[in-house]
């Protein structure tokens, strides 16, 4: 993961190219194999975008991969009303898991991180390896132990037994940590302190703008996961109204057996439920390779 | 932890100088409030719930006659007996572990692959195809997996002419079906790593190759594969550490194939066992699961660290 935080920096794609002109055999061989797996890669995603526009008579029986008679904006209107509008909720509890969990855990893993660059004290490197070993633990490994703990003080099926294990991110403090010391220079916090400002308002006023790049990325791998975390909600939670949106779609796949029409919503809610993801992404992508471009981190 | 050690040889500016003895810590209470809030979260939701587990663990449950109340008491490490001989869960880890001897090497070399082709002067159009490939990385697993259980489906598949004759959610192919849905997530993931270190390497050491009239496919396999095996040790370890981890694709298959069991992945044994409910063998499970995912990162960075060495 600690690469991620190059794959930024370095990603000129107007470089000049690397050696002399390449045949015409080899050129047309690289882009057969890319553009195979380009189909590979798009088409399942295209294909559920077109099976959302269709209602249940046209998913089975027309072309699977074109449109057929336009259903989409139908098919989103019954899937927002279905059940009292619990799709709407689920989307505004994800946003509420992954948007918070996500912003509290990059700030306290920038906090954390700063000070193990800035500041020395006793048990700096033992922290830090501890932190470290937690990198190295698997989310899931920590679903079940939390529930047993959770259980123990009655906040399983809790919207806090989602949220509070979201904003722990020792990858972040990791991360945070190599930034800071490469990206925050000593004499601007000497500068802060010579001009009276306090050390917590030097971070949050200068060190956290230097950051920036670092805290990005660290929000966005914590919301992602946070998004995709499936083992805690499926531990946790009992009741509907609780559900992120990737847990509440795979309880109505559970039930196409029983109760068919939900395909097409299990179908429409899924293509909803990525597009923000994708365009996330995109969008973040250019932020962080810009922020880490003119950043120091290499 | 060589893991860590590999992890902490970045860091340039915290040992530059040497740590003052016996001084005060100057700051102490901004270095207070800069690392408690996530101390103390990292000691509730991280350190906590692992020694309680360790704890729940070493628990049996008894019952004073046959209807008595139940109580738990001290067991030491009888519910790790129990671990050793549950037939179902080591199935489980048998099954995830021939998932990843065949799904991680054929992922990460494509995941090569692609990165070599986006690092080769014979592709045009790099930045498109980097997208595209990484898409899939913003789907959600659950998502995925539903995605792809309809794609296989005989009735609703689009290549219905493939799939009527394939069952890909056969007992036979539905391991294999599932190791799809993951490498499509994570091939772009693993791609944009090593592509990265790639990058990172100086042109001028091409110059030599290339000056003794060495093919870009020489260049690729002599300088740029073993170049970046760093990259490719940590994605394998990554993915060593997933596919041991998995969970939410082979659980929605479930609604898909009849074929994937209950028990199906290490994971979903822990789930299921806890859901009985028995704790206390759960927690077992899940240590003992913990503890194999470390030792197999941990064995596999030893071996190949040998292998460099030599």
């Amino acid at each position: 993961m600690s690469l991620l935080t190059r794959t930024a920096g370095a990603t000129p794609d107007l470089a000049p190219s690397r050696g002399p002109r390449e045949s015409l055999l080899s050129r047309g061989a690289a882009l057969l194999v890319m553009g195979v797996f380009t189909l590979y890669f798009l088409v399942p995603i295209w294909w559920l975008f077109i099976a959302s526009t269709k209602d249940r008579g046209d998913l089975l029986t027309t072309n699977p991969l074109w449109f057929a008679d336009g259903n989409f904006f139908a098919n989103i209107g019954d899937l927002l009303n279905y059940g009292g509008g619990i799709y709407v909720r689920w989307i505004g509890n994800s946003i509420a898991y992954a948007g918070l969990g996500a912003l509290l855990a990059t700030i306290f893993a920038g906090m954390c991180g700063y000070a193990l660059a800035k500041y020395r004290f006793r048990g700096r490197e033992t922290y830090f390896n501890i932190v470290l070993g937690g990198v190295l633990v698997p989310a899931t490994a920590l679903a079940l132990p939390l529930f047993l703990l959770f259980s123990q003080v009655n906040l399983t099926n809790t919207f806090w037994a989602v949220l509070l294990p979201s904003i722990v991110s020792p990858f972040g403090v990791y991360l945070s940590r190599i930034y800071a010391s490469a990206s925050v220079p000593d004499e601007l916090i000497e500068a802060g302190r010579i001009d009276g400002a306090s050390e917590v308002r030097t971070f949050f006023t200068i060190s956290m703008r230097l950051m920036m790049p670092a805290l990005i990325t660290v929000f966005l791998f914590q919301f992602v996961a946070i998004w995709n975390n499936f083992f805690l909600p499926l531990i946790m939670l009992r009741s509907e109204e609780l559900f992120p949106v990737t847990f509440g779609l795979y309880t109505w796949n559970t039930q196409l057996n029983q109760i068919p029409e939900l395909r097409t919503y299990v179908l429409v809610g899924s293509f909803l439920s990525i597009v923000p993801l994708i365009a996330a992404f995109l969008l973040l992508q250019r932020f962080w390779r810009n922020g880490l471009g003119s950043g120091s981190v290499k | 932890m060589t893991a860590t050690e590999v992890l902490v040889t970045q860091d340039r500016g915290g040992a530059a100088k040497p740590p003052g003895r016996r001084r005060p810590t100057p700051h102490k209470g901004a270095i207070a409030i800069f690392t408690g809030p996530f101390s103390v979260l990292f000691l509730l939701f991280y350190l906590i719930p692992i020694g309680f587990a360790v704890w729940q663990s070493l628990l049996v449950v008894q019952r004073e006659g046959l209807y008595g109340k139940p109580t738990e008491v001290f067991g030491g490490l009888a519910q790790y007996a129990l671990v050793f001989q549950n037939a179902p869960f080591w199935e489980s880890v048998w099954r995830v572990l021939l998932f990843g001897v065949v799904q991680v090497p054929v992922m990460l070399g494509l995941a090569l692959l692609f990165a070599l082709l986006l690092d080769s002067p014979a592709l045009k159009g790099k930045k498109f195809f980097r997208l595209a490939f990484f898409a899939p990385y913003a789907v959600p697993g659950v998502i995925a997996a539903i995605m792809w259980g309809f794609l296989y489906s005989p009735n609703l598949s689009p290549f219905t002419d493939v799939t009527q004759v394939v069952d890909f959610l056969s007992p036979q192919l539905v391991l294999w079906s599932i190791a799809n849905v993951v490498t499509w997530v994570y091939v772009g993931y693993n791609m944009l790593i090593i592509y990265s270190a790639l990058l990172a390497i100086p042109s001028e050491v091409y110059e030599a190759a290339r000056l003794d009239g060495a093919g870009q496919v020489r260049i690729a396999w002599s300088i740029k594969i073993p170049m970046v095996a760093p990259a490719l040790v940590l994605t394998a370890v990554f993915s060593i550490i997933g596919t041991l981890q998995l969970l939410a694709e082979p659980q929605v298959f479930r609604s898909f194939s009849a074929a994937v069991s209950s028990t199906y992945t290490p994971n979903m044994t822990i789930y299921a066992t806890s859901a009985i409910p028995n704790p206390n063998l759960a927690a077992a499970f899940s240590v003992v699961l913990a503890v194999a995912t470390f030792v197999l990162s941990f064995t596999f960075l030893k071996i190949t660290q040998r292998k460099a060495e030599q």
